[in-house]
């Protein structure tokens, strides 16, 4: 079978890198990361994020959760893009961004029951201006281009964080939003995961553009590709835009290099598209290793924190776990009650209707 | 009080708004230095300067998606379609985010949007610029769909659709723009939303209209007047949420229905009134409702396109119909 074979992240020229695969450091570190131990907390995050991501499936295989999307070898791009965030900007993520989400303030639970069906889960306990994930590819672009003006127009130091896959390059909500963007040089930063792949089809079939960065050039702003497997790149780089942007610097863009190592969803099946060799190569690139390796090497790190760190984590996500599974249902009259702010009479009836025939015995859903 | 056309009351309602709440926003194609094409934001880029009343790149899925990014982050903005047959590029942002935004986050994020565009026949206008897509709308829960026949009921239905907490649709009928003059009281009463309104009482038939086609309805109705017959006109207004009480009202008292709109006949929205007609008032029917629409066809271009449109003629025939039936 002809596949289509996407380049190494590593092979291929990532943008810029701290650390490379094995832990060592090519350039001089950002004045954040010059402590090893203050790089913990980035460690920590993503390796919630992956051990988040492992349970979600867990729960979905099991019937506890509805479809589910991983984030399995991206970490480093949520947890390098909202470490570098201030409370009160606005995120705007695609599905994909949980991790991200997470270090937002967004609660497990809060994820889960979104995942799990419930529009409660997008009522966010903290990050109340962050947007909920965004399920049409791109559409988020547009909003976040909204929401970037408003800053702008009230003469705010906030900003707005897009962040979008390599297949949302290709729509033209991305085209539209970057281009007015640019012309309006609103604070917003648009973050592309490439993971390489768009379910089924390789960054290679996406676009005949050498690089998705260089797409900000047609919109008069710069893009930069970042090693997106590279915790300390990616927030270098977003601290940098971010710095720049509340300065009143126009958008930016920021292309992280990554990869997709799990299926695109838990209703995908990725063997059906790319080769196995191609996934198990790119396990050598992945960001938690790489960091874990450089604080090993720093001494800041061992074997016994690390142990520690994973309990910490699974004991975080059963109590999580838990607390979703003990919520029920929302009532039937949430389908009306937050359609507008306050019932339209000519929905009343069917409120009505909805309420006599709800029955808390109605196990059709399973 | 000043006597406006339709786009003149348009104008005064965004200028009342923007000039009494630094929330909104105007943006959109052309609406800044040129006033927007049909001159609905004459002189507003002036008044209110071009950060309040934006020239955008020509971009309507951008405009929509912005004015959603816009409305969540605190303001209020009026985002103008220079045609409602460009308007569907928007209706991906349209269906899928500003309808749901608040459902979807349980009211922690809002959408107090309004989707403004010229729409409908009868101004000789290029091909795709009279279309009258409301019904597509109308079927969009979480939407509010407005259409005024008149400068007072623009001026007082824009300023209720701005301060709404959600969004509105609000298509402007390009056939009434400069038709005809109105005293309007520029004193910022909005009308009600989720209203009709009853625009002339009799006993013996209901009218139901809404936007251009309130005109010819009036004067079938002026018609069948001079011959002792009195009609019940509604201008429906607001589509979406349907006030279907008012209309029910009329009909239990006339038990004969004319609806009149132009868009096209299959799945318009004067199929959803009959249908509530049906299910809620069968018992006062006397005469089977009568709709007289657009034909499903493609509008035509200028020459015929008041052959598509619904006539007097074709509306006092279906008014005869119903009188008639036995």
């Amino acid at each position: 079978m002809d596949r289509p074979m996407n380049a190494d992240t590593d092979s291929q020229n990532v943008g810029s890198r701290f650390l490379s695969p094995a832990g060592q450091v090519l350039q001089r570190l950002p004045a954040f990361a010059q402590d090893p131990a203050a790089l913990a907390p980035l460690y920590r995050a993503m390796v919630l994020t992956r051990a988040f991501d492992t349970r979600a499936m867990a729960l979905q295989r099991t019937g506890k959760l509805g479809t589910f999307a991983s984030s399995l070898g991206q970490e480093a791009i949520g947890v390098g893009v909202a470490s570098a965030m201030l409370f009160n900007d606005v995120l705007l993520p695609y599905y994909r961004d949980h991790g991200a989400q997470l270090l937002r303030g967004v609660t497990m639970v809060e994820i889960l029951l979104y995942w799990g069906g419930d529009e409660r889960g997008n009522d966010f306990s903290a990050a109340r201006r962050d947007f909920p994930l965004c399920v049409p590819i791109a559409s988020q672009v547009c909003h976040a281009l909204g929401v970037a003006y408003a800053m702008k127009l009230r003469r705010e130091r906030r900003v707005a964080v897009c962040l979008l896959g390599d297949g949302a390059t290709s729509k033209g909500d991305f085209y539209e939003s970057m281009n007015m963007a640019g012309a309006w040089r609103v604070p917003l930063l648009l973050l592309i995961n490439n993971n390489q792949w768009a379910i089924s089809a390789p960054r290679s079939a996406q676009s005949a553009a050498r690089t998705l960065a260089q797409k900000a050039l047609a919109a008069g702003f710069e893009g930069i590709q970042v090693d997106g497997n590279d915790v300390i790149a990616v927030r270098a780089a977003v601290q940098n835009a971010l710095d720049t942007l509340r300065g009143g610097g126009g958008p930016a863009l920021i292309e992280a290099m990554t990869y997709r190592l799990g299926d695109h969803t838990t209703a995908d099946d990725a063997t059906r598209y790319r080769a196995a060799e191609e996934v198990s190569r790119q396990w050598q690139f992945e960001p938690i290793a790489r960091l874990r390796n450089y604080l090993v090497n720093t001494g800041a790190w061992g074997k016994e924190r690390d142990e520690h760190l994973q309990r910490e984590c699974a004991e975080q996500i059963d109590r999580a776990v838990d607390a979703y599974l003990a919520t029920p249902p929302p009532a039937p009259a949430a389908m009306f009650d937050h359609l507008y702010a306050a019932l339209p009479a000519a929905l009343a009836p069917q409120r009505d209707s909805a309420l006599r025939f709800a029955s808390p015995e109605d196990k059709r859903d399973g | 009080m000043a006597e406006l056309n339709l786009v003149e009351a348009v104008n005064a309602a965004l200028a009342y708004e923007l000039a009494h709440d630094a929330c909104v926003v105007l943006l959109g194609e052309d609406i800044g230095v040129n006033g927007g094409v049909f001159r609905a934001t004459l002189g507003l880029q002036a008044r209110f300067g071009a950060e309040r009343v934006l020239d955008t790149p020509l971009a309507e899925t951008a405009i929509a998606g912005a004015a959603i990014g816009m409305a969540a982050e605190g303001l209020k903005p009026v985002a103008e379609i220079q045609f409602t047959g460009f308007i569907y590029p928007a209706l991906d942002q349209i269906v899928n985010h500003a309808s749901r935004l608040r459902h979807r986050t349980r009211g922690r994020l809002t959408c107090p949007m309004v989707l403004r565009s010229p729409y409908g026949a009868g101004i000789h206008a290029p091909e795709h610029h009279s279309e009258s897509p409301e019904a597509l709308f109308a079927h969009v829960p979480g939407l509010r769909m407005v259409i005024p026949s008149s400068p007072s009921r623009a001026y007082g239905l824009l300023l209720a659709a701005i301060r709404d907490p959600d969004p509105v649709i609000f298509f402007e009928p390009t056939r009434l723009y400069r038709l005809f003059r109105q005293e309007v009281d520029d004193n910022g009463a909005a009308l009600p939303l989720d209203a009709c309104f009853v625009v002339r009482e009799g006993g013996d038939m209901t009218f139901v209209s809404w936007g251009a086609m309130l005109r010819e309805t009036l004067d079938a109705a002026d018609i069948l007047a001079g011959e002792g017959v009195t009609a019940d006109v509604i201008d429906v207004a607001t589509l979406k949420p349907l006030d279907m009480a008012t209309i029910l009202e009329s009909v239990a008292k006339t038990g004969r229905c004319v609806i009149v709109h132009e868009a096209a006949r299959s799945g318009g929205f004067g199929a959803e009134i009959a249908a509530g007609l049906v299910e809620h008032g069968l018992s006062s029917l006397l005469a089977p409702v009568q709709r007289v629409t657009g034909y499903d066809v493609v509008v035509p271009l200028a020459r015929l396109e008041y052959q598509y449109l619904p006539s007097v003629e074709r509306i006092l025939a279906a008014a005869r119909a119903a009188l008639e039936f036995k």
